[in-house]
């Protein structure tokens, strides 16, 4: 059974129907790509699967649970987590509170108001920062840093929690190349107890780092496969790989 | 655990790394002896100025913390102070056991309900939604009062008998200042240990950014809902003790007016720092109180101005003269048993 499975995704704004029919099925430990050109429903599918966006039509399942009406709080409790296209750190808070709010989501009320998890998180947390070189700037506002390394904190962020799967949109979005392929580097060890969901316009990244590609046109799925029957997809090549 | 931990915060550049508990000493030193130095009439003022200190603390809370932008913050005051008016006229209870907590269960239910109408939707209320929701509670709870019979209509309610300690009677004075500055250290406190939490951690993240965290699985329409009541349980505290203070109750303390006085103290003081509700409020009061004496005509027009100013060239406050961003956005939470974190 998929861990993620969303069928028949409609979403409309007003008179223009971002999506049409999407839909996306995502196996345990799967390292899934979304791809296609500009305005085909890549975010708007994922926002509909990270509860940002609840879908017009279609229906949403999670770890074999309906979800579609489920909030974005609801899900991470339940354990999916997202990166969003636009890095949304919190500047004001060190690298170290980021980290540490992203890993306390679950917390009750009377937790939160008394709990120690300070102390009994700070290995979590700086662990969670080495992972993605930014241990040394623990003490630092998330301000502070590059764009590259506020998109590896937000990633680290939504990794905290351990989540089941993980949704990344774009997430070496105006990354060097260099640090697009340490980007690489550091999702692969997640596999082993996470999913991934990943929005890129950086086809060869997609093509290093994922099992399977789905790929969308003008809002609906055109094919999905492993990433060499879509590379040989004679309608991928004509619709998607020609306007890239 | 036996690795000391991060030095979050605590390395505030220019050195000023301790400047907040040391300011926060000062003023608590200098609110305890005022009393000593100054004549009576001021000790009543300003005992009036700590009552409104708790009041800003309130207001502070929920829009210096959470971001949450309660431009009615008058109607927990305004109706715990009427509250207690009541129970002092109708039910001739004037004891400090049965008012206070009843000003501060006004307040809290006030605010829950407020709250819960304005903050508890399935999605996130915007904040001019919840700023213009909170006004028009206000303001109508002061048109009800002005227009009620029952409630002394435009005059208020005359001559509320003082606060009583089983025999000893409340009245204005040194004796009532240090209760009202018991009260303010108390509360001040407890907020000093919310905010520096793991649930004030909770709350600088809803300021920050309210979707996000929502993304991390906190329930943020809670969260706001939970302080906004807290809020107003102080709110009301205050107000309680100011209707005992003042020996009156009138529609200016529900209305508007009262609501944005109290955002102009923690905006002059400084919003999202405990100690700035605390300063704002009293220098514009000291500066009010001096200039209404200096300069009877035009005092109001000078105390805008230079409320323009600070607000203008100093949008952080006037606490941000003296602490650095890091310091007043602080740390959070409290160390485990080894842990090093000694900032509060």
């Amino acid at each position: 059974m998929a861990l993620l499975e969303a069928t028949g995704i409609v979403k409309t704004f007003g008179k223009l129907t971002a999506l049409n029919g999407a839909a996306l099925s995502v196996a345990a430990n799967e390292f899934h790509g979304l791809i296609g050109p500009n305005g085909s429903g890549k975010s708007t599918l994922m926002k509909c699967v990270a509860g940002a966006e609840v879908p017009t039509t279609g229906r949403v399942s999670f770890a074999g649970a309906d979800i579609t009406e489920a909030s974005p709080a609801e899900r991470a409790r339940a354990g999916m987590s997202l990166k969003f296209q636009i890095t949304s750190v919190l500047p004001a808070l060190t690298l170290y509170d980021n980290v540490l709010l992203a890993l306390q989501g679950k917390s009750s009320l009377v937790g939160l108001v008394f709990s120690r998890s300070r102390g009994v998180l700070h290995d979590k947390v700086m662990g969670m920062l080495e992972r993605f070189r930014l241990a040394g700037r623990a003490n630092d506002p998330a301000s502070a840093l590059s764009h590259g390394q506020q998109q590896w904190l937000e990633i680290a962020m939504a990794l905290a929690s351990e989540p089941k799967l993980l949704l990344l949109d774009e997430p070496t979005g105006g990354m060097s190349l260099e640090e697009r392929r340490v980007t690489g580097e550091l999702l692969q060890p997640i596999k082993a107890g996470c999913s991934l969901v990943i929005v890129e316009h950086d086809l060869d990244f997609i093509r290093d780092i994922c099992d399977r590609l789905t790929v969308l046109d003008q809002g609906s799925v055109l094919c999905s496969g492993t990433v060499q029957e879509i590379q040989s997809n004679p309608k991928v090549q004509e619709v998607y790989l020609r306007r890239a | 655990m036996t690795e000391a931990l991060p030095s979050v915060a605590l390395a505030a550049p220019g050195g000023r790394r301790m400047a907040l508990p040391v300011i926060e000493a000062a003023v608590l030193a200098i609110l305890a002896l005022a009393p000593l130095v100054l004549q009576d009439y001021l000790t009543v003022y300003a005992t009036r100025v700590l009552i409104l200190c708790l009041f800003a603390l309130s207001f502070d809370l929920v829009w210096g913390y959470a971001g949450i932008m309660s431009f009615g913050q008058s109607l927990f005051f305004g109706s715990a102070g009427y509250g207690v008016a009541l129970i002092a006229r109708d039910l001739d209870i004037a004891s400090i056991a049965v008012v206070i907590p009843a000003g501060v269960l006004i307040g809290f239910v006030g605010a829950m309900l407020l709250g819960g109408f304005l903050l508890l939707g399935r999605h996130p209320s915007s904040v001019i939604f919840v700023s213009l929701g909170t006004m028009t509670g206000a303001y109508a709870a002061d048109r009800l009062a002005r227009g009620w019979y029952y409630l002394g209509g435009q005059n208020g309610i005359p001559s509320i008998q003082s606060m009583n300690i089983g025999t000893y009677e409340l009245s204005e004075g040194p004796v009532f200042y240090y209760l009202a500055l018991a009260i303010l250290v108390a509360v001040y406190m407890l907020c000093r240990f919310l905010v520096r939490s793991q649930f004030g951690l909770a709350l600088a993240g809803l300021r920050e950014n309210e979707q996000r965290i929502a993304f991390f699985g906190y329930k943020v329409q809670h969260l706001k809902a939970i302080i906004f009541t807290l809020s107003g349980a102080i709110a009301g505290l205050a107000g309680s003790l100011y209707a005992f203070h003042e020996g009156f109750v009138w529609p200016n303390m529900l209305g508007v007016v009262m609501s944005t006085q109290v955002v102009l103290y923690v905006l002059f003081g400084g919003a999202g720092t405990l100690i700035g509700a605390v300063i704002g409020t009293v220098v514009i009061e000291a500066v009010s109180f001096w200039l209404s004496n200096s300069y009877q005509d035009i005092w109001p027009i000078i105390l805008g101005v230079l409320l323009l100013l600070v607000i203008m060239f100093r949008p952080a406050g006037l606490v941000s003269l003296v602490l650095s961003e890091r310091e007043r956005v602080g740390s959070f939470g409290r160390p485990g048993r080894g842990g090093g974190d000694g900032t509060a």
